[in-house]
């Protein structure tokens, strides 16, 4: 193996071990806060959203090498798009039907 | 030489392997777009969990029925699989080494049984503390949804033998390596959903 390669190995595997670390840590914090009910219940709801979020963006940067980069635009405008549509169908679903059922109480 | 460029998400093959990356674009592509719509599908399971949150019609909730334990296990044990997955990548990007790309394999397989191992106890035990899909709404929809993403963990466990077997017999080969690279999109995406789960579900659960 070149000199090259095994800087480019080296670099690939910490990107790995970078995500697997901060994955971890994101995943402990708001079990281990629920788990010893660390903060009043709406607190830990905002920490447990704010976690996951988080927690996806380093999946998809660490494990799924999605970046901003040029030559990725076509998989982020795909995931983009996605991720819109997503929002329009759950999003509206969750309006709605939650709307329905303040309404009925 | 532009080989040293990334090409496609998921980890690049060899720069030398030209041949190879010309023709895994077009597929990763392709399965991206799968990935996308298997998104769809599961954000409208998580919007129908979230439609049927108050649907108990009196039965058992998530603080009678989870188990933050086995929630915590399960989610360590995919997490360290999407780790070893990205070592088998790595083998066979860097080592063209089918031995360790097998042995990664089995271990992330290994871990991708320790979470189903799980899943099905917890639910065995959810079902155990009066709480089986039949019960209410709001237990069809979590069967549904935390189910769903059950079978695809199966699937992709599956998905892994299949690939042990054609390491085992073709080597790695340029067919080999674009279906490697699309079942490592597959399983970190599952991981994703995951995060989705634990979060939503389990954790929000027990909280609120």
């Amino acid at each position: 193996m070149s000199a090259q390669d095994a800087k480019e190995r080296a670099h690939d595997a910490r990107v790995y071990q970078v995500g697997l670390v901060l994955a971890l840590v994101l995943s402990a914090v708001p079990f281990g806060a629920v788990a010893l009910g660390l903060l009043p219940a709406s607190g830990l709801l905002w920490m447990i959203a704010i976690c996951a979020i988080v927690q996806i963006l380093v999946h998809f940067r660490c494990f799924l090498h999605i970046d901003l980069s040029s030559n990725h635009r076509h998989d982020l405008q795909l995931i983009l798009f996605s991720v819109c549509i997503v929002i329009l169908m759950a999003g509206g679903t969750l309006w709605v039907i939650g709307n329905q059922r303040a309404m009925m109480m | 030489m532009s080989g040293q460029v990334k090409q496609h998400p998921g980890l690049n093959l060899h720069r030398e392997d030209a041949e190879t990356r010309d023709q895994t674009e077009e597929v990763l592509f392709g399965f991206w777009v799968f990935l996308m719509s298997d998104l769809v599908l599961f954000s409208l399971l998580f919007a129908t969990y979230g439609t049927m949150l108050h649907s108990m019609a009196g039965g058992p909730g998530p603080k009678q029925l989870f188990d933050i334990r086995n929630a915590g296990i399960e989610t360590v044990a995919l997490l360290l699989s999407t780790f070893s997955f990205g070592q088998a990548s790595l083998a066979m990007k860097y080592d063209d080494a089918p031995g360790r790309v097998q042995t990664w394999l089995l271990v992330t397989l290994g871990l991708g049984l320790v979470f189903l191992g799980y899943e099905i106890y917890d639910f065995v035990d959810m079902i155990g503390k009066g709480g089986p899909p039949s019960r209410s709404g709001y237990l069809s929809s979590f069967f549904a949804l935390v189910g769903t993403h059950g079978l695809h963990v199966t699937c992709g466990c599956v998905w892994i033998i299949v690939m042990i077997a054609q390491v085992r017999m073709f080597g790695l080969d340029t067919l080999v390596k674009t279906r490697l690279l699309r079942l490592g999109l597959f399983w970190h995406f599952l991981d994703v959903m995951w995060v989705g789960i634990f979060s939503v579900v389990y954790l929000q659960g027990l909280v609120g």
